[in-house]
């Protein structure tokens, strides 16, 4: 998207399960932590699963599909690198597995959006080692 | 052990933004604490107990600085805006139990000339909520900030709910219609109508910059003992019936809730009012920690003035304003007197209690609550009676 050295918004530390998580996305695949015990899939990733007790799990493969389920629409950067972003829409997205997770819906205006707008991911190589999950409108 | 603590003594520094308080973190603190404890008929140096703020001071430089040679009992409650109320029931325990017997709460801080909130949020990962999580997985997507945090849950209570801008601008309106009655409030002299509401810059949609708290510089402070002990103290003492205090779940991530609304609150409020022996129709008035006004319908929701889903019209025609059903904030609040963590919430409580709450009084005030709001909804409350 951008030059490496030109990205200035914070990035995730790859450590630990953001590593992996982080990880898949760089190679196209949006995976989230499913207890091998109970088949609970889960985000953030944890060390155990709550429903069960279980501390065995994978990194399952998530459809990629999900919808709109809240947002809100920053029309004042309250972090300095979103400056120049402004107005802009961080989206909770509800996974088809369940799942929720914080990101943005690249090809939609904030005031376009709605809850249970169907959309699918998309990855955003933000620098040479961090790659996003971000979304676009799906078709319904 | 309803009835069997108490508040005895009340202090605050003046609230202020330009040009600022000009004394340090601590020293303002200091100023709250020493006026809190002499109120109470009480020597800094009998004050046993601390129960600072999270991450606004050590309870070892508050001694050492208020001269207190007998300290036994330092705690805080990790739960940001709620560890005030919070921290009522926790020294109300200390006080009964003998493990301290004068506690004092102190905040404070200078919320518009030192560090604002936003530069405390970008810069330093211990005091984020969710701490890593956020950094992880909400910093890289510009979800960085308080009103973006809980603005997400008032849009799924206006979707599923139908409430509307208006009635969060009731809200807003009505804390700055009680701080035009508190010369002390940093609003004073400055009305505000819906219009004025409603004409705003949004700044996290559905949150207009009048839905945000004020950041201020200033302190409060409160002292706690036993009933029996307050016995001997010249003061009206102001029994803390019960408290409680709980998270939502997830407390460490906001999105994955499966009831996006039921948070610390939800199962702190029915506890409070179990052990305090009363309903929520007992209630004369709220001091309902307002760091947003979606937040204040919330809580009201939660605690049980209203259904969930009817705060909305809970809060319009007057009902929450002095005179109304249920006063709420009658000192403006984060919203309009100044940001001070939920401690003037507490100080607002006992002078109303006390019939000392000069042209803002609640008629024949007995019993009134304080809540607490943190993190990313940590809920507390404390019921209090004269």
């Amino acid at each position: 998207m951008s030059e490496a050295s030109a990205y200035t918004k914070p990035l995730p530390e790859l450590e630990g399960h953001a590593r992996e998580f982080y990880g898949f996305c760089k190679q196209r695949e949006l995976r989230f932590q499913r207890c091998t015990k109970c088949r609970a899939w889960r985000h953030v990733p944890r060390e155990m699963c709550a429903g069960c007790g279980s501390t065995e799990w994978e990194w399952a493969r998530a459809s990629g599909r999900g919808s709109v389920f809240t947002w809100t629409v920053v029309g004042r950067a309250l972090h300095p690198a979103f400056q120049e972003d402004t107005p802009y829409a961080p989206v909770v997205v509800e996974m088809e597995e369940g799942v929720r997770l914080l990101s943005q819906v690249v090809d939609c205006p904030p005031e376009a959006l709605e809850i249970g707008m169907p959309v699918e991911v998309v990855f955003d190589d933000v620098t040479d080692e961090v790659t996003l999950p971000k979304f676009r409108r799906a078709p319904a | 052990m309803a009835g069997q603590a108490c508040i005895v003594g009340i202090g605050e520094t003046d609230y202020c933004r330009k040009p600022g308080s000009g004394m340090s973190q601590l020293g303002l603190q200091l100023t709250a604490a020493v006026r809190a404890i002499r109120e109470a008929g009480l020597e800094p140096a009998e004050i046993d107990g601390i129960m600072p703020f999270p991450n606004l001071g050590r309870a070892e430089e508050f001694a050492a600085n208020l001269g207190c040679e007998n300290l036994r009992f330092a705690a805080t409650v990790h739960m940001g805006g709620a560890a005030p109320a919070a921290s009522l029931q926790a020294a109300a325990a200390a006080v009964t139990s003998g493990m301290a017997s004068h506690v004092l709460l102190p905040a404070g801080w200078n919320g518009y000339s030192g560090a604002r909130v936003r530069q405390t949020v970008a810069q330093d990962l211990a005091s984020i909520p969710g701490g890593a999580i956020a950094r992880d997985y909400y910093l890289p997507f510009g979800f960085t900030a308080p009103p973006q945090w809980y603005s997400v849950i008032a849009r799924r209570h206006m979707h599923e709910f139908g409430t509307k801008p208006e009635q969060l601008g009731a809200i807003a309106v009505t804390m700055r219609k009680h701080a035009q009655l508190n010369p002390r409030a940093v609003m004073h002299g400055k009305p505000m109508t819906l219009d004025d509401y409603l004409a705003s810059p949004m700044l996290a949609d559905p949150y207009r910059f009048f839905d945000c708290c004020l950041e201020t510089d200033g302190a409060a402070a409160v002292v706690v003992t036993s009933a029996e002990r307050a016995r001997d103290l010249p003061g009206k003492p102001i029994a803390i019936l019960s408290g409680a205090c709980g998270q939502p779940y997830p407390a460490d991530e906001i999105t994955n809730r499966e009831d996006i609304f039921r948070t610390g609150l939800t199962i702190a409020a029915p506890e409070a009012f179990a052990k305090a022996g009363i309903t929520p129709g007992d209630v004369d008035f709220a001091m309902i920690y307002d760091c947003f006004t979606f937040e204040v319908l919330q809580q009201l929701e939660e605690v049980g003035f209203c259904k969930r889903g009817e705060g909305g019209s809970f809060v319009e025609g007057g009902r929450i304003e002095l005179g109304g059903e249920l006063p709420v904030n009658t000192h403006g609040g984060l919203l309009s007197e100044a940001h001070v963590l939920g401690m003037s919430h507490i100080v607002e409580a006992v002078r109303q209690l006390r019939g000392e709450a000069e042209g803002r009084q609640v008629e024949n005030a007995e019993i009134g609550i304080v809540t607490g709001w943190g993190d990313f909804g940590d809920g507390s409350i404390a019921i209090l009676r004269r």
